[in-house]
């Protein structure tokens, strides 16, 4: 067993669970919103990329640009319309719409798709590979982590550089005082859904390529991004990252022992840290 | 012609608990009116009630003459209506700065306040641009509330309790900011506990108790008996 390689599978594999969080952290961060329907959204784009490539015969990676700004108008008609309805101070009300919306999208996706179990072709791409430090790495791993970095440096400089991001931020602080600067909290939650739905789309295109996936793959999907936002800190973007990567890791380490024990050790990381680290690794210095 | 802000039986309610009764108030253009009152008077409901925070009839409130009670906060800010909150309700997430520049993200386009003309006014907060704004002394947090208010260019500023926690050397510093927010155009309704204070800065003062208006007048007509009255309950007067 070679534990180098082993790591490097692990840190790359951290990069598709950081996109599947991502989205995700980002909700959590500004609205304190759980979405129990992630995952199905993830899936949903993965489909929805999957019916353009086939239907249009277009590249996948053009595919997704194209998939991106309609997720975002989902993501934003939703939050409107729907989820800004639920947020308050109980916790209970988002939890029950998103488990009903993540229910209403699987079996909507399995009267549309059925229950086949599909994959986005990507060529060549599935099976090309580069020499990193004398370990040999996919290039399809590669891009991913390259591309949750991108995902998580882009939502970081708008956080924190844009008018918009403080206006995420000082929504997040207090909403209230917030509408007094003249923002809409409503709009801003929109906006928000429909910017992580962009990053869902992204999650979706290395998934589907990466993966077969079908209409209940999504639960699955949402158990590694919660695991990896609740490693890496809620709310804090670079800790999803870091959660991502700590929870792949411990994936390929476990799958490296026994086969087996693949699901279990990132289960069993994640434990882990709650045990020692409630709060997370990261955790947001105001909550 | 119609005044900048009016009141007409103005009624709030906190969901069954009514705060106040059928206040009348006016401010017109250039002017700045004090509303005095004990705790719990149902001063910081009247300012809510004209930032649109809480949610009135509408012709329960007018701006220049038109109905804007429905309004809610985002709609009342972008008309020139900007409230300086009780408590002074800072981003803890964000810096000094930021929180003037948060500000200004519902801006009247016309107007003569900037980051720069807000760092002239207090100084200080230039020094401090980068420190979290939870950082501050209270007297500069406060500072950082009238700032952040006026990045929105208002013609109507509402200012809460700004005396609240501060010591009397830092609420003079703050007070004497008021002279240059008048003369950038804006007319100012502040609710103040402090009544020395209040009757210095305003050309008119309301005195509010148990949600009504007990007294209205000039500081200069207003005799200390009828303050101390209004104030802690007696019979209403009218002398302006």
């Amino acid at each position: 067993m070679n534990w180098l390689d082993t790591l490097l599978q692990g840190i790359l594999l951290g990069g598709l669970y950081a996109l599947f969080a991502a989205g995700l952290s980002l909700v959590f961060g500004i609205m304190r919103l759980v979405n129990l329907a992630h995952g199905d959204l993830i899936v949903l784009a993965a489909f929805l990329i999957l019916l353009i490539v086939s239907s249009l015969g277009l590249d996948p990676f053009v595919a997704a640009l194209i998939a991106a700004p309609l997720m975002f108008g989902i993501g934003w008609l939703m939050q409107y319309h729907l989820l800004n309805r639920t947020l308050g101070k109980d916790v209970l009300p988002p939890l029950l719409v998103t488990f009903g919306l993540s229910i209403v999208i699987q079996n909507g996706l399995l009267e549309a798709f059925t229950a086949d179990s599909r994959r986005i072709s990507a060529g060549t791409l599935e099976t090309a590979s580069m020499q990193v430090g004398g370990v040999n790495a996919g290039l399809m791993p590669l891009m991913t982590f390259a591309s949750a970095v991108i995902v998580i440096l882009a939502l970081n400089q708008l956080i924190y550089r844009t008018a918009l991001g403080r206006a995420f931020r000082a929504t997040s602080d207090d909403v209230v005082t917030a509408s007094l600067m003249g923002i809409r909290p409503n709009s801003i939650f929109a906006i928000a859904t429909g910017l992580a739905m962009m990053v869902v789309t992204i999650a979706a295109l290395y998934l589907g390529m990466r993966a077969n996936f079908d209409p209940t793959a999504g639960p699955a999907r949402l158990i590694y991004a919660f695991e990896a936002v609740i490693i890496g800190g809620l709310g804090s973007l670079w800790g999803t990252l870091a959660g991502g990567v700590i929870l792949g890791v411990a994936q390929t380490v476990g799958a490296a022992i026994n086969p087996e024990w693949q699901i279990l050790a990132g289960h069993i990381a994640f434990l882990l840290v709650l045990l020692f680290r409630p709060r997370g690794l990261f955790p947001r210095a105001v909550d | 012609m119609a005044s900048l802000i009016e009141t007409r039986g103005l009624t709030a309610f906190y969901g069954d608990f009514q705060a106040i009764f059928g206040v009348d108030i006016r401010l017109d253009a250039g002017e700045t009116i004090a509303v005095i009152g004990a705790n719990g008077a149902g001063k910081s409901t009247l300012m809510r009630s004209i930032a649109g925070l809480i949610a009135n009839q509408r012709d329960m409130v007018l701006h220049r003459g038109e109905a804007i009670g429905a309004l809610g906060a985002p709609d009342v800010v972008r008309r020139g209506i900007a409230l300086v909150p009780e408590g002074r309700k800072l981003f803890p997430s964000l810096s000094v700065e930021e929180n003037l520049q948060i500000g200004g993200y519902g801006r009247r386009a016309n107007g003569r306040w900037s980051l720069e003309s807000i760092y002239d006014l207090f100084p200080v907060l230039k020094e401090r641009r980068r420190n979290p704004a939870t950082a501050l002394s209270g007297g500069q947090q406060q500072m950082v509330a009238i700032g952040r208010a006026l990045m929105s260019n208002p013609e109507v500023l509402l200012c809460d309790e700004l005396s609240l926690g501060l010591a009397p050397v830092v609420i003079k510093d703050i007070y004497a900011a008021f002279s240059k927010i008048k003369s950038s155009g804006a007319a100012i309704i502040i609710v103040e506990q402090d009544i020395a204070q209040a009757l210095k800065v305003a050309d008119r003062v309301y005195c509010m108790m148990e949600g009504r208006i007990t007294l209205t007048g000039r500081p200069s007509e207003l005799e200390r008996a009828q303050i101390h009255a209004a104030y802690f309950g007696a019979e209403t007067h009218e002398l302006a």
